[in-house]
């Protein structure tokens, strides 16, 4: 058998293999991609023509209050979710990274609300954080305070989202840590031990800098992760009291499926991607930079 | 973090042989349960009040200030939630949609895996490439013109919008193709020599050594699709195509405090994922670890 034959065989069979993958991942992709720019470059309500306006949108967007003040409060929820899942989770880590009676229950129960799904969080917060009925305001009663607004209150409305996430969230972070704590070096530890360090003096010069890479892993993956909620805005509070709660991936969800503005929306929505993507190069220069700094292979 | 110093705490005791981990022995106790018990407790309390506030009547939810322990167990919530409304038939979408993925995922992920980590082919770097590059777009860039594309297949309103862009994900090709970069060559030569296909190569020799990736995939691939809601809010309108997701959301909106029937069906929503979880711990653990850490 002729070797050319054989290697158009193994690339037919090779095609066959991946051309369901390809032709499902290019096609919602790349073409998505490109049509998205396309698209805002038009004014467009999906129904009727659209018609070319050029960069208006993207002009529009850098003057609208609305967007404005989407994209303040996708920062302030990120710029408190990120730093306080990453201490919490870090914190939890330690604490639960010894083997004591019902470890394993413990950490269980810190980890169980991240397979919860958004949605069912918010409707059960929604239900625990009700003013009329909700829980949460019972035992405000019974502690003496006064009732809170709490979700329906402008003011307390996005930080009370930024607990519900933790509650959720934290849990990914425990996981993590807890895996790299493994990985920390015993003989580092017990050598600082055997020269008297103390609990905190081994925590700060041992185990925190043997945790930096999974540390930036985790502050750029939660960063990206707080870009991009939605879900649990939808279900809580559709974006109010007052647009207290409005975040981007809301903003272009409300513009290209509410207002019919899909052209706008996908302005807003390249704006997003933009930033996720500097995030993104951010944490691959990073593994890059550390992979040779360790003489690593490009795993980690 | 700190603790009296003055602890015997036991992870600090070199282990006596005999008292590996999974060796049933009684470890002595700490202090640390006194940190740790109300904490994790605490994380738990949320989800023990959806399980409670399911089995209440609604006349006990809607009191000032509400029961905070039924006073006996009532399923009149439950009962609306499987006779009255759409709750089983939204189950049975979930699971069509997440369970068409998960198979899916395994099936064309791992072909597309082995193609790309076994095969030389011409265009695999470019494919390879152009794979990667597709990882970093956000679901938010592509969602306006992937409802358009389903619009124009006439999938809006069906499942089937839902289950096609899940088919296959470039996370599970990447994931299948690492995987099999790992595994010595040696065997599936050998099976190569005596003459079997590629197809048979893989599926009776790589995937049965494969386990850890396929389990990756899956629970990954599971959690992700049962769990998704802005993808069904924007190619679903009609309500006998909701996924649980979807159908609990509407629910909540159309039923006001009827907190008790839509506490049951949220509890209907979170249970699979719950006893998924629950039954592989270990697996979903490893599945974040390892996806998490190797990017």
């Amino acid at each position: 058998m002729p070797a050319l034959s054989l290697r158009l065989r193994e690339s037919a069979t090779a095609w066959g293999f991946i051309s369901p993958s390809v032709v499902i991942i290019l096609g919602l992709s790349v073409v998505p991609v490109i049509w998205s720019f396309l698209l805002s470059l038009r004014a467009d309500d999906l129904v009727t023509p659209g018609r070319w306006v050029g960069w208006d949108n993207y002009h529009a967007l850098t003057r609208d209050p609305g967007f404005r003040t989407a994209v303040r409060n996708t920062l302030v929820y990120a710029g408190l979710y990120v730093p306080l899942s990453l201490v919490g989770g870090l914190a939890l880590a330690l604490a639960l990274n010894r083997r004591i009676r019902l470890i394993g229950l413990y950490r269980t129960l810190i980890f169980v609300p991240f397979v919860v799904s958004a949605a069912a969080q918010g409707v059960l917060f929604s239900f625990i954080l009700d003013p009329e009925f909700g829980a949460a305001n019972s035992l405000l009663h019974a502690l003496g305070i006064s009732p809170q607004g709490f979700l329906t209150d402008p003011d307390q409305a996005l930080f009370l989202l930024v607990l519900v996430s933790l509650w959720s969230g934290v849990g990914f972070c425990v996981v993590i840590y807890l895996a790299a704590l493994q990985d920390v070096p015993p003989e580092l530890v017990e050598s600082a031990r055997l020269d008297g360090a103390g609990r905190l003096r081994m925590l700060w010069h041992i185990t925190l800098p043997a945790l930096t890479p999974v540390s930036v892993f985790l502050l750029l993956w939660q960063f990206i992760t707080a870009l991009q909620v939605f879900d649990l805005v939808y279900v809580t509070t559709k974006g109010g009291p007052l647009g207290s709660t409005t975040v981007v991936v809301y903003f272009v969800w409300e513009q290209a499926f509410q207002m019919f503005t899909a052209g706008y929306g996908a302005a807003a929505a390249y704006v997003l991607a933009v930033a996720l993507l500097l995030a993104g190069a951010v944490l691959h220069l990073y593994r890059r930079r550390h992979a040779r700094a360790t003489g690593q292979g490009a795993v980690r | 973090m700190t603790a009296p110093v003055a602890l015997r705490d036991a992870s600090r005791v070199p282990a006596r042989p005999g008292r590996r981990a999974g060796g049933r022995r009684r470890l002595p106790f700490s202090a640390w349960h006194l940190l740790l018990a109300p904490l994790s407790l605490g994380f738990a309390l949320p989800l023990v009040w959806l399980v409670l506030s399911s089995v209440m009547s609604n006349a006990e939810i809607n009191r000032f200030p509400p029961a905070l322990w039924p006073k006996e167990i009532d399923l009149a919530g439950y009962r609306y939630v499987l006779n009255n409304a759409m709750f089983p038939r939204w189950f049975a979408n979930s699971f069509l949609v997440a369970g068409t993925a998960v198979l899916s995922n395994l099936v064309l992920g791992s072909l597309g895996g082995y193609a790309f980590a076994r095969m030389r082919f011409a265009g695999s770097r470019l494919l390879l490439g152009l794979m990667l590059a597709t990882m970093v777009i956000p679901f938010q860039l592509t969602m306006i013109p992937t409802f358009l594309v389903m619009k124009r297949l006439g999938l809006i309103d069906t499942l089937g919008a839902l289950i096609v862009p899940s088919l296959v994900t470039p996370f599970a090709v990447f994931l299948f193709r690492q995987f099999f970069l790992s595994l010595p060559r040696e065997l599936e030569e050998a099976a190569w020599i005596d003459g079997c296909s590629r197809l048979r190569v893989l599926y009776s020799v790589v995937l049965p050594l494969a386990r850890p990736a396929l389990a990756t995939v899956a629970v990954l691939t599971f959690l992700t699709t049962w769990n998704d809601l802005t993808w069904p809010l924007i190619a679903i309108n009609h309500d006998t195509q909701y996924t649980l997701q979807l159908g609990l959301t509407t629910f909540q909106g159309q039923h006001h405090n009827e907190w008790s029937a839509i506490m049951a069906g949220n509890v209907i929503t979170v249970l699979p994922v719950l006893v998924a979880f629950l039954f592989a711990q270990r697996t979903f653990i490893q599945s974040l670890t390892s996806s998490g850490l190797k990017g």
